[in-house]
């Protein structure tokens, strides 16, 4: 338990020295240390935690009264060590070491105090994300959950002077925010009917039928919905591509790897209660499935390099996404961590590539073989693993996620996702033979990037060549951790035997056509664009998703906003002032009985008087 | 020492009224001093009330008894219980940080602190009165000086009229300072009047069962079952609209926008950071605690238009393109949440309203100290004017996310536990469809801040602002302290939720469930 | 003489003297007027008690006479200065208290 404390105090150590002491922050490159030595600690003390999980893979709890509350079950906070969390931690701060180190020379053109404020951020969402994955209860994931939110609006706006950054920070945090609207209310409602927030608690009393019915589904759905948002499904994927407005660092680690990653990690924790609620895993699946395929589409016309690896990191967790509404979470998981691996790789790659010509558009690149081999090599290893070729890695999780698909029955997402493989094959390609070959060559000076840069890709290259034979270890890890409540086990027998070969064919097809139409102009891409013109740009416009939210947020919000406004500042507030204003035309009028004439008064008081003995004698 | 704690942080700040009378007006520094000398007591006092309270024990402690006009039942009666002990704390943060907000003030210190020291005597004595008509002579005492403090120290920006009522804005000459510092002490008084004769209702209800006619919360309430229906919900009705008129509920909240337009940034830290909060103390003690079964019967009313405020505030905040107008329907939709969490009569419901009081306290009086700063700085309060601040400014935008962030409820901030704590509560009471709009609300408010953000700091450096200095001197201090607050309370809740917890048990007790 | 008389007499006297103070426009036919008013009631009571022989109605009457004096030396001292000021001793003028 220690090595948790290791884990997670490391970044937050490093967060709190930079925050607090200014100094530190702003001299730069020490400030880049010191949240490097943080990170570095997490890993370290992961790997530690994990051979020891190995060893004896018992999960651990540790809990504290976070507040105390006499009547209501008092809420807890705590940390959660099972075959689940304790190798994400290891991916995690994994994959957060190697991009903190590789933005040593991705961002050296910084000054020295935007260099340490964009190294305090990345504490801080490394210490968020940490503990996202370490917690034991849902009330603590969405503490965590926003906080990573937080972390990822920070970096990506991090060059705020660039209003595009600002905004699509903005956007990031906005869609987020909806999805954890429902994330709250799920975790709300699981709470009210299953009396706990604690995970372990709520599983069982699921097991008993205690934790049931309309709320159950209702809870559960709604944590689905925070997912949604996290992990960038459909229709909640729009501020995923434009958070490419961040330093590409970013985008790898957070939007390839790790942040994305927390809606299908969410997901698989609460594994054992989708299992009890088979209508939103169906919704799951469908949503999954249905995102890996227009993301893979709208990959296919992307001119950004970044662009397109944001929409293959939506498709690729479309899959994992459908992987675990088929109760295939342990695939999900598998698919999970070689995705961080080749797909950090892929952007770390493009980021060599965007540092060195400065500029995001494959079109303006060309040949870039000859002068960034390295470079070019590594983006070869992301494209063959996230295409899904045999031995990388990408081929093993990707093939599991198939052959659970298929022996579950779910037909309809297993043909799709085999022609959204071939689609992924297809843009990832495209990219390739753009940028590192093709006819033109890139006008300008562009050499290899310095070894900071070039050895984190190296090791997760190795990882995205031999991820693969993680597989088995880390299924044997999450069997004991993942319920077996609606996990469902797959079966590599019959036709499930031929997917592999499939996979493979679809892969290859989809490379094939890449070179024949960008390498080898057997066929001229240019034309069929015009061709297809509205189809293009449907594709171009992201199927028009981003509008119908804007056409939302003018009319509902800023009309609405309007409205109210006006109705309180004129009409509440105008009555108000009415009153006001009526009270001093009547004192006005009232006024004019004092004349200030003596005479007046004592007129008044003369008829008064004889008012008061007329009454008097009366009475 | 400890039996008079509290009227040590009572009589402080009112003591340091009476110093500052005698120090000349020239003399700025002594003035300076003087105004901190009292607001250290409180602080000290407030902290070791709350590290000496005895939550085991709970209920009413450090009391203090003493008669001022035996005759009519009306003493000098003082405590704390779970409930109040928080706010006791926030008022003296906020009374230590509004005076070094005010350090650079340089004209006619001299006034300025010294209302500002009555009016925080009013606050503490309000917070920790148990005789209910000096519990109405320190809220007077609490809502009088703000007409001073804005009226000769606020801003003025005039606002044309438009609509029905439009003519008359010009003739009220709407938006000047006089103009806020006007309607907002009307509109409170007019609210005191309620208060008044549901006083008065009280009194003379109480001595029927009593053998003296007393104001003294303790005896009256040990009576009140006996109160016939009807009374008990006129005055819980009197008293939900007088306290509540302070504490902004919809629809009269408007004297809080304009008042907060217009002043000065003690006066808005003092104004939404703990007056405010004395217009729901004032309905949780006077009319919850006080008349349980009218309570039960309506807390509906008070839920439902507590809902109407998180929403209708946040979605007005978004509108507003004056950043002072922006914090002050932030603060309307804030105090829904109050509301509500005392509506819903739920252990949980009700810890994150008080929670909240503080929270949002400490926020809000953040937000306004530096939406002050920007404008002193900049001399502009229009946000469409602005952009790029972050470059020359990046203390005061830092702590403006700090601020913004603990506002829409994001996690390790204080908001975040009161706002969570009211949504469990919400859920779990009699009326759970009040947890939707509250959600919904704290989604809004993530749209308005992040766009008053970006707005104001984000982007290119302005050209039109080419001189910007950031936040200076004492200045540090309201900004660390402040936002030092909001960071430890959102991770260690339990500083405060222990006797919260403790205070809230005991109020809940009146309900038996 | 009876007392019905007299009484009446201090009622006309008083009514003149009523009308005097509310319709003349003159500060010193108002204080003429209103010592009219004045004598009017030491009449009346001075009528009373010479018809039940109380003394303590003389009394009262020269108690009533002297603060009177006292009374009209002050009041015509502000006339006096009011004209002064304010150059006119018409009471219509004298109109510094209006709302």
């Amino acid at each position: 338990m220690e090595l948790a404390a290791i884990i997670l105090g490391g970044p937050f150590l490093a967060f709190v020295l930079l925050g607090v002491i200014a100094p530190l922050r702003r001299s730069g490159r020490p400030a880049a240390y010191v949240s490097i030595a943080g990170i570095g600690a997490s890993l370290a003390a992961s790997v530690a935690l994990l051979l020891r999980f190995q060893a004896n893979p018992e999960p651990t709890t540790w809990e504290f009264l976070w507040a105390p509350l006499t009547r209501s079950p008092s809420i807890r906070f705590g940390v959660l060590l099972d075959g689940l969390s304790v190798p994400m931690l290891v991916v995690v701060s994994l994959v957060a070491f190697l991009v903190q180190i590789y933005s040593l020379g991705y961002m050296n053109a910084e000054r020295p105090a935007s260099l340490g404020r964009y190294y305090t951020f990345h504490s801080l969402f490394s210490m968020a994300m940490l503990g996202l994955v370490a917690s034991h209860n849902t009330l603590q994931t969405y503490f965590f959950w926003e906080l990573v939110g937080l972390g990822s609006y920070l970096l990506i706006g991090f060059w705020y002077e660039k209003p595009e950054a600002s905004r699509a920070a903005m956007k990031a945090f906005w869609t987020t925010r909806l999805g954890d609207v429902g994330f709250a209310l799920g975790l709300i409602f699981l709470w009210s009917a299953g009396g706990s927030f604690v995970f372990a608690e709520l599983f069982e009393r699921a097991d008993t039928g205690e934790l049931s019915g309309t709320m159950l589904t209702l809870g559960v759905a709604g944590l689905f919905l925070g997912a949604m948002g996290k992990s960038a499904q459909f229709p909640l994927h729009i501020w995923l591509p434009d958070a490419m407005e961040g330093p590409t660092p970013v985008s790898a680690l957070i939007h390839a790897a790790t942040m994305v990653a927390a809606g299908v990690y969410l997901m698989a924790r609460i594994s054992p209660l989708l299992g009890h609620t088979p209508h939103v895993a169906a919704w799951v699946l469908t949503l999954g499935t249905l995102t890996a395929f227009l993301a893979a589409t709208m990959a296919l016309v992307a001119r950004d390099v970044k662009r397109i690896l944001a929409f293959s990191t939506i498709s690729q967790l479309g899959y994992m996404m459908a992987a675990v509404g088929a109760g295939g979470a342990i695939a999900s998981i598998f698919h999970l961590t070689t995705h961080a691996f080749f797909k950090a790789l892929l952007f770390l790659a493009a980021g060599s590539v965007i540092h060195a010509v400065h500029t995001n558009d494959i079109f303006e690149m060309g040949r870039l073989w000859k002068k960034m081999p390295i470079t070019g090599v590594y983006f070869l290893v992301g494209g063959l693993a996230l295409a899904g070729v045999f031995p990388l890695a990408g081929f093993f999780s990707k093939d599991e996620i198939l052959i659970t698909l298929w022996s579950g029955g779910h037909s309809i997402a297993f043909w799709t996702l085999l022609v959204t493989a071939g689609l992924t094959a297809f843009y990832m390609f495209r990219a390739f033979f753009v940028v590192f070959f093709g006819e033109r060559e890139f006008q300008g000076h562009a050499h290899e990037s310095p070894a900071v840069m070039v050895g984190p890709m190296g090791v997760l290259a190795v990882l995205a060549v031999a991820g693969g034979a993680l597989g088995p270890g880390i299924a044997r890890l999450l069997e004991r951790s993942i319920s077996v409540a609606g996990h469902h086990e797959a079966s590599h027998a019959g036709l499930a035997a031929l997917i592999p070969y499939l996979g493979t064919a679809a892969a290859a097809f989809g490379i094939l056509v890449a070179w024949l139409g960008y390498q080898r102009r057997a066929f001229r891409p240019e034309a069929i664009r015009k061709a297809a013109g509205p189809l293009v740009t449907l594709l171009e416009r992201r199927y028009f998703i981003d509008e119908i939210f804007l056409f939302f947020y003018r009319v509902l919000y800023l009309g609405l906003g309007a409205v109210v406004g006006w109705i309180d500042r004129y009409i509440i507030d105008g009555l108000v002032n009415f009153v006001s204003w009526a009270t001093w035309q009547v004192a006005g009028y009232l006024r004019r009985v004092q004349t200030g004439r003596a005479q007046d008064a004592l007129y008044a008081i003369a008829i008064g008087f004889l008012l008061l003995v007329i009454l008097a004698m009366r009475g | 020492m400890t039996d008079h704690l509290l009227s040590i942080a009572l009589l402080s700040p009112f003591v340091g009224a009476f110093v500052l009378l005698l120090v000349p007006g020239r003399a700025r520094t002594a003035l300076r001093a003087v105004a901190l000398a009292s607001a250290v007591p409180p602080l000290v006092v407030a902290v070791a009330l709350m590290v000496l309270y005895d939550t085991s024990a709970g209920g009413f402690q450090f009391m203090e008894t003493y008669p001022v006009i035996p005759s009519l039942g009306i003493q000098y009666h003082v405590a704390v219980d779970g409930l109040s002990l928080s706010l006791v704390l926030l008022t003296a943060f906020i009374y230590l940080t509004a005076i070094t907000t005010t350090w650079y003030l340089g004209k006619r210190e001299k006034e300025f602190f010294l209302f500002l020291a009555l009016l925080v005597t009013g606050v503490f004595g309000v917070f920790t009165s148990l005789d209910l008509f000096l519990f109405f002579l320190f809220y007077e005492l609490a809502v009088l000086p703000m007409y001073v403090l804005i009226g000769v120290f606020g801003s003025s920006m005039e606002i044309e009229g438009h609509g029905p009522f439009g003519w008359t804005y010009r003739a009220l000459r709407v938006g000047i300072k006089e103009y806020g510092a006007m309607k907002l002490t009307l509109y409170l008084l007019f609210g005191s009047a309620f208060i008044l004769v549901a006083l008065f209702m009280l009194y003379v209800e109480g001595a029927n069962y009593l053998p003296h006619a007393t104001f003294d919360f303790l005896q009256l309430e040990a009576v009140q079952e006996q109160f016939s229906e009807g009374t008990s919900w006129a005055m819980f009705l009197l008293f939900y609209v007088g306290f509540g008129i302070l504490a902004g509920i919809w629809p009269f909240h408007t004297w809080s926008p304009d008042g907060h337009a217009s002043a000065p940034a003690a006066g808005s830290m003092m104004h939404a950071g703990v007056l405010m909060k004395l217009g729901a103390y004032g309905v949780l003690r006077v009319g919850f605690q006080m008349l349980p079964d009218a309570a039960a019967d309506l807390a509906w009313l008070v839920g439902t238009v507590a809902v109407i405020n998180i929403v209708y505030g946040a979605i007005a905040a978004g509108w507003q393109t004056d950043i002072k107008y922006l914090i002050a329907y932030s603060s309307v939709s804030h105090m829904g949440i109050v509301m509500l969490g005392m509506a819903t009569l739920t252990e949980l419901g009700v810890a994150g309203s008080v929670f909240q009081m503080v929270a949002h306290g400490i926020m809000t009086a953040l937000l306004f100290t530096l939406v002050n700063m920007v404008y002193d700085k900049s001399h502009v309060r229009d946000m469409t004017k602005m952009g790029g601040f972050g470059h020359r400014q990046p203390g005061i935008a830092t702590f403006f996310v700090i601020a913004g962030l603990s506002s829409l409820g994001l996690p390790a901030l204080a908001g975040f536990v009161a706002e969570f704590l009211v949504f469990l509560g919400a859920w779990s009471s009699a009326h759970s469809w009040w947890v939707f709009p509250a959600v919904l609300g704290a989604f809004i408010t993530a749209v308005y801040v992040l766009r008053a953000v970006n707005r104001i700091f984000l982007g290119p450096p302005n050209p039109d602002f080419p001189e910007l200095p950031d936040a200076r001197g004492m200045e540090w201090v309201t900004l660390v302290v402040l936002g030092g607050l909001l960071i430890v309370f959102g991770l260690f809740p339990r500083l405060l939720l222990d006797s919260i917890d403790v205070g809230v048990m005991e109020f809940l007790a009146r309900w038996g469930n | 003489m009876t007392l019905e008389r007299l009484l009446f007499l201090s009622f006309v006297v008083f009514s003149i003297g009523l009308f005097g103070v509310l319709a003349r426009r003159h500060v010193i036919a108002l204080l003429l007027s209103l010592e009219l008013m004045f004598n009017s009631v030491n009449l009346a009571i001075l009528a009373v008690a010479w018809h039940n022989g109380w003394l303590e109605g003389v009394i009262l009457v020269l108690f009533g006479i002297a603060i009177t004096v006292a009374e009209v030396a002050v009041g015509l001292s502000l006339f006096l200065l009011a004209e002064r000021i304010r150059g006119t001793v018409i009471v219509d003028d004298l109109s510094e208290l209006k709302g």
